[in-house]
């Protein structure tokens, strides 16, 4: 199908970007690759789409033990960045999983992380990582955490005008450990269900494709060994069904997922 | 309303100026306005891959990026590809293992096939399956094609060639 009618603009300062994107009916565009299928099947109608991709939001950069990963970095740079390969590997591994090369070419982190599909990968390492966002405006950027930016089913805390700028993670530390597990129909498909699982001084499971946001199953995260957090991962999760899968075979492949989680986890590298 | 906008792109080597649609997709406007139809569009929501394109040296779906994105790029197709010869090993692999079928998705196939081959290093039936993994056939059950893919990617690089 093809996209209804809509304006077209490409800020070049961020300045001009947050005035546009307040604008009613305004979209903002990245790479695209959720928002043209969006308006492909006329699921989005907007007056207006504000091409971000010509801000300076693409780099990748570590200080003082944070890594800084630039809203416009696509998963392909991810894929390849050695940095993130180094510092949060939970990322290298989730990026596999993210769509196929085509599509990884021209999909962006703060297009993900804005967006905030259920099933996407980085909002859950987000989360596993303790992350914060990186959210700018005109007045200024300002940081919220990972956990408390995913508010609801494609719902996060931004206001008319703002924008992801950002990701900030914190650099994965030699005795900590991350694992990134998803099943698929097919490689690169939407997740059923997926798990980033990082371990530091405590220990954070947490789901996608389980709910509306992220799911950090608090209950599992906090056992002691694995039986007790396997039997206590109903407490923490309750998928909802989708086309093909019922809410029980979510279940039962979540735990599928916390068992292999776990023993990676366990196992020293 | 006219949102129309001019770009300017380069195509296959030619620089070319129109004006439009900001709605337009780049494989629309490559079909529609070039006369470009080796493109193929299949599903228009990124699933497919039958309108595999380079852009700026990078593989996209078509069908997910509007033409105003591709202003100032330069974009090459399955048309400037094959007529550089770029791949023609891969064109002669696919006819000699019967790699396609009804052809509707072997000029995305063989786009996405030519990424991995750039890559120039030796890859697993598995690497392959994998880069392929976002077009569909719905003719030959892949093994062919990965054997064609396989067998220029080991002649290509066995002999050092980029």
């Amino acid at each position: 199908m093809k996209a209804p009618s809509f304006a077209y603009a490409k800020p070049g300062s961020p300045a001009e970007a947050f005035e546009l994107a307040r604008r009613p009916g305004a979209k903002v565009l990245a790479g695209g690759q959720s928002l043209i299928p969006a308006l492909n099947m006329r699921l989005s109608q907007p007056e207006l789409l504000v091409d971000i991709s010509g801000l300076p939001f693409r780099e990748i950069s570590l200080e003082q033990g944070v890594l800084r990963i630039g809203a416009l970095v696509t998963h392909s740079e991810i894929e390849k960045s050695e940095e993130i390969a180094r510092h949060a590997p939970l990322l290298a591994e989730a990026v596999k999983h993210v769509a196929h090369p085509a599509i990884r070419n021209r999909g962006t982190v703060g297009g993900s992380i804005a967006l905030a599909d259920p099933a996407a990968e980085y909002p859950a390492c987000m989360v596993a990582l303790d992350a914060s966002i990186a959210v700018a405006g005109a007045s200024g950027e300002r940081l919220v955490k990972a956990q408390y930016f995913f508010k609801g089913l494609f719902e996060v805390d931004l206001a008319p005008g703002e924008l992801v700028a950002a990701v900030e993670v914190p650099a994965q530390l030699k005795d900590q450990r991350s694992v990134f597990l998803e099943l698929a129909r097919r490689h690169g498909d939407y997740a059923i269900i997926g798990l980033a699982a990082y371990k530091g001084k405590s220990t954070r499971f947490v789901f996608c494709g389980a709910g509306p946001t992220p799911v950090l199953a608090k209950h599992a995260s906090a056992a002691r060994d694995l039986d007790t957090a396997v039997s206590l991962l109903e407490k923490d999760l309750e998928p909802s069904a989708d086309l093909y899968h019922s809410a029980a075979t979510k279940l039962h492949l979540a735990k599928v997922l916390l068992k292999r989680a776990w023993t990676t986890l366990s196992t020293s590298p | 309303m006219d949102y129309a906008l001019d770009i300017t792109l380069t195509v296959n080597g030619t620089q070319v100026s129109r004006r439009v649609a900001p709605r337009q997709h780049l494989v629309d406007f490559l079909r529609e306005e070039l006369g470009l139809t080796g493109s193929h569009v299949g599903c228009e929501h990124g699933v497919c891959g039958a309108c595999t394109l380079r852009v700026d040296g990078a593989i996209v779906r078509g069908c997910l990026m509007l033409a105003v994105q591709a202003n100032g790029c330069r974009v090459e197709t399955i048309e400037g590809l094959s007529d550089s010869k770029e791949l023609a090993p891969l064109q002669k692999a696919f006819h000699e293992r019967n790699a396609l079928q009804c052809g509707f998705c072997t000029p995305g196939m063989l786009m996405a096939a030519q990424d991995l081959l750039r890559q120039n290093r030796k890859t697993t039936r598995e690497e392959i399956r994998l880069h392929i993994s976002g077009n569909y056939c719905r003719c030959t059950g892949y093994q062919a094609i990965v054997d064609a893919i396989e067998e220029v990617m080991q002649t290509e690089v066995t002999h050092g060639k980029g």
